[in-house]
């Protein structure tokens, strides 16, 4: 089972920390397909937020079709996430982490690697949508 | 929706103040709803209308439907909890139970116990003992065992560490998700509100600022910050809630239920206490321009 956990001032809405965390546990390998997800009133009590937004977040990944719920039992993961299976990041994360040895060598400061790899990002995905 | 409460021109008036005055609001059901102001607002004073602890001295407020406090029935129905959660000193913790069942024809005795044993206080101890935090756990667990349909909460946890401030919303979230309450908070501290609540209003000198669900608030406001201009010169659909200017920049809060176009601006999202704020800085700074005009008219 996991575990939530809210950050307060990463301004991003509760609801879409929880459904964010899920899917980050799903691909983690933390979370398999039949395993269950914290029952509601744990994560009220937990954290002390409100049940809508706990509920919501469920409602949203069983839309995605990641989990279902069964009433007055739980809700259940039912698939992993599409995409690629865990075995194919070991050589990426390899690539990645030469990448940024030689962005420190070249003087980049940890400020500086983000805005890179975030605008890189971005700009790789705008010619993808163009 | 139905509303929980719902007041029309509601007033009070001790002597020659009022602490209330000409405010109308409708509050839904099925939320937990968290009333923000300033001190002096009316907070408190609503609240008590609400509970039929006070009579109102012009308008009219309906609580689920009927008077409060106008019958048994009513007063079943709705939870209360006064600020500083008041309870006997002298009694017992298992007095405070007793005292419950019967006074209540609801009462949920097993609830009760289970909270209790849960929050590990001792039976046989006096009230007047038991810390801030515990006092206010006794006296949540009192108004949730009645089993009311709306719980009502006069700033829960303004006197509470935030260790205790955590563990009473822990546990008011939990009775929530477990009884379906509506419930409605009072506080100033918009921190905790975020979590707890999914429906905000603004009151201000008995007047509604702004009210809606959180979501829809938090989704419809932007901060945008740009190159000098007059806010209103913004689009029709953009209302101005603040701005403020430097030499080279402005920076307004907007309303919309469209999208910001305007390549000049730099949009941001703006969090809960941000807004809130804002809105209560719109309200003084409408007061000082009127008391400006009022000086102006004098002279």
């Amino acid at each position: 089972m996991i575990e939530f956990h809210l950050d307060g001032r990463s301004g991003v809405a509760p609801y879409r920390q929880l459904i964010h965390q899920v899917r980050h546990a799903l691909r983690l390998g933390l979370l398999h397909e039949g395993d269950q997800l914290p029952k509601v009133k744990d994560v009220v009590a937990g954290l002390a937020i409100n049940p809508n937004t706990v509920l919501k977040a469920y409602r949203e990944l069983e839309y995605e079709g990641l989990v279902a719920a069964r009433p007055g039992i739980g809700t259940f993961v039912t698939s992993e996430l599409d995409g690629v299976p865990l075995a194919a990041h070991a050589p990426l994360r390899r690539d990645l982490r030469r990448w940024l040895t030689r962005a420190r060598q070249a003087g980049l400061d940890d400020e500086s690697i983000e805005a890179l790899f975030a605008s890189a990002f971005r700009s790789e995905r705008e010619e993808d949508i163009a | 929706m139905s509303a929980v409460i719902e007041t029309s021109r509601l007033g009070k008036r001790y002597r020659r103040t009022w602490a209330l005055a000409d405010c109308t609001l409708s509050i839904p059901a099925g939320h937990v709803v968290g009333l923000v102001g300033p001190n002096g607002a009316g907070k408190t004073t609503l609240l008590n209308l609400a509970v039929g602890l006070l009579a109102p001295t012009a308008g009219e407020i309906e609580v689920l439907g009927g008077r409060p406090a106008a019958s048994q029935v009513q007063l079943a129905r709705v939870g209360f909890l006064a600020q500083d959660s008041p309870v006997y000193p002298g009694l017992s913790v298992a007095d405070h139970l007793k005292l419950g069942a019967r006074l209540n024809p609801s009462w949920d005795a097993e609830l009760a116990r289970g909270r209790v044993d849960r929050l590990d206080l001792r039976p046989t101890q006096k009230a007047g003992t038991l810390s801030g935090g515990q006092r206010a756990q006794l006296a949540l667990t009192l108004a949730v065992a009645k089993r009311p349909e709306l719980l009502i909460l006069d700033e829960p946890v303004a006197s509470l560490d935030p260790l205790a401030r955590r563990e009473f919303l822990q546990d008011l979230m939990e009775a929530v998700a477990e009884q379906e309450l509506s419930v409605v908070l009072s506080s100033h501290l918009v921190a905790d509100l975020e979590r707890v609540c999914d429906y905000l209003i603004v009151l201000v000198g008995s007047q509604v600022r702004v009210a809606g669900p959180v979501e829809e608030l938090l989704a419809t406001h932007y901060l945008l910050t740009g190159p000098c201009r007059d806010p209103g010169t913004l689009p029709a659909g953009q209302q101005v809630i603040s701005a403020s200017h430097t030499d080279v920049q402005t920076t307004v809060l907007v309303r919309t239920d469209g999208e910001i176009l305007d390549p000049a601006w730099t949009v941001a999202e703006i969090g809960l206490e941000d807004l809130v704020l804002a809105y209560l800085s719109q309200a003084t700074r409408r007061r000082r321009r009127d008391n400006h005009q009022h000086l102006e008219v004098q002279r």
